[in-house]
């Protein structure tokens, strides 16, 4: 486990909460920018909803394995 | 303690409403496959849509016995009126027959819903035990908020040390741990919102009946004592006199008097605005049931907008094909995480089992 620890002894709000807080904001607008506007609003509920698969994704296939 | 005990509590039942919840996303879709969602013959050009009186007449027709408690305009099939009969103008929900009409022939185009799709849906909403099953999954639903607020507390000790996205294959255990993590974290608002809209939901009974017991009672106070309607207006008639007073509004659906939508009195009139917000936010018009005329028009009050609002917050069925996808993506990495977060507490039990024995300490956080 200590091979993923980062040199950082004890991490910060922002390091933690920062990513998952702005994917947040994220899912949110888009959740309601698809309610609120039927043509751009629904495009971008797509890209802000997609944002936490494809990271997701990205996460995986860059893994570190062993 | 409050997120292992939140959680645990619900799993079953969480788990039984993302999988059911799953196909439903695609209910249109399935429903379009398998039959269940009939569609109009194409109309001649300059064809004449049939009156609504007529295509009453047909459904009754059609069910002999039975009474007509609704009729419904799809907002994306103008060209099909859907009838709602029951054997009588309360009945039982269970025991409503919809069957789609074509508007320019009146001609029946066959049954609305049922099917496979129908058992998914009774699972999802009331697992076949009616007002209180849909109570006690609203009151799982509640848990689940309750297991991801107390999720976010958790994270930080759990992941303080480690970068956002890290994914280890150390163990079975911590690769188990880190996708639960991973994947909580970032569909944590969507959970959120999907998990509140269908709590309110399942409060939809209840709105309703205060609706009626407040402000529709208020509405039809001057009808107090009088027997209810013997001959009903003229649907069309009725129709156009809502439309005027719901001025760039189109007609949703027509309960009949009696219903569990109105009073014994008066045909409800559900208008409905044409943008993807103002098509949810349905306006009453009350109209006599003898006469047609108007008699109220009213908004709903905040507690039914809020309603229905989040109806389409959670069916995630307002923004094309593209969004009922990524609601199904959303919707696997939920099971995912709930079927992760199973399969840690197990481990976890275990390990405190042999650790005790041993008296060696317990894993902790931020290992």
């Amino acid at each position: 486990m200590t091979a993923a620890r980062k040199s950082r002894s004890s991490g910060n709000w922002w390091t933690v909460y920062g990513g998952p807080l702005l994917l947040g904001v994220l899912a949110i607008a888009g959740l309601l920018s698809a309610l609120l506007s039927a043509g751009p609003g629904r495009y971008f509920s797509w890209l802000a909803l997609g944002a936490p698969v494809a990271l997701t994704a990205w996460f995986f296939a860059r893994r570190k394995r062993g | 303690m409050v997120h292992t005990w939140s959680s645990l509590i619900s799993t079953l039942f969480l788990l039984l409403l993302c999988v059911t919840g799953l196909p439903l996303i695609f209910h249109h879709e399935i429903d379009e496959l398998l039959g269940y969602d009939p569609k109009p013959e194409m109309a001649q050009p300059g064809a004449v849509k049939r009156s609504i009186d007529e295509i009453a007449r047909t459904a009754l027709a059609h069910d002999p016995g039975r009474v007509l408690q609704y009729i419904l305009w799809d907002k994306d099939e103008p060209n099909t009126v859907i009838a709602f009969t029951n054997n009588k103008v309360d009945g039982d929900p269970d025991a409503a027959t919809l069957r789609a009409y074509d508007a320019h022939t009146a001609k029946p185009l066959g049954p609305v819903g049922g099917g496979p799709m129908l058992i998914f849906l009774k699972l999802h909403v009331d697992m076949f035990a009616g007002q209180p099953g849909k109570l006690f999954l609203g009151a799982m639903g509640f848990l689940f908020l309750v297991a991801i607020v107390s999720g976010v507390v958790l994270y930080w000790p759990f992941t303080r040390r480690l970068s956002f996205g890290t994914l280890r294959d150390k163990s079975r255990r911590i690769a188990w741990f880190d996708w639960h993590n991973l994947l909580g974290a970032v569909t944590i608002a969507w959970a959120l919102v999907v998990g509140a809209t269908g709590v309110i939901n399942t409060l939809a009974e209840v709105m309703l009946s205060q609706w009626k017991a407040t402000e529709l009672a208020d509405m039809v106070k001057p009808y107090a004592g009088k027997p209810p309607p013997v001959h009903l207006a003229s649907l069309d008639a009725t129709l156009e006199k809502a439309r005027n007073t719901a001025p760039g509004m189109n007609v949703s659906f027509v309960a009949f008097p009696g219903t569990p939508f109105t009073s014994s009195h008066h045909f409800a009139v559900f208008m409905r605005g044409d943008t993807p917000l103002t098509s949810r936010l349905l306006k009453p018009v009350l109209l006599d049931g003898e006469t047609g005329e108007v008699s109220d028009a009213r908004d709903l009050p905040v507690y039914l907008k809020a309603l229905l609002v989040s109806q389409p917050l959670h069916f995630g069925d307002y923004g094309g094909m593209p969004l009922k996808i990524i609601w199904a993506l959303l919707d696997v990495m939920t099971i995912v995480v709930i079927g992760s977060g199973l399969y840690l507490w197990i481990v976890k039990r275990r390990k405190h089992r042999s650790h005790a024995i041993a008296g060696q300490p317990l894993l902790q956080p931020s290992e």
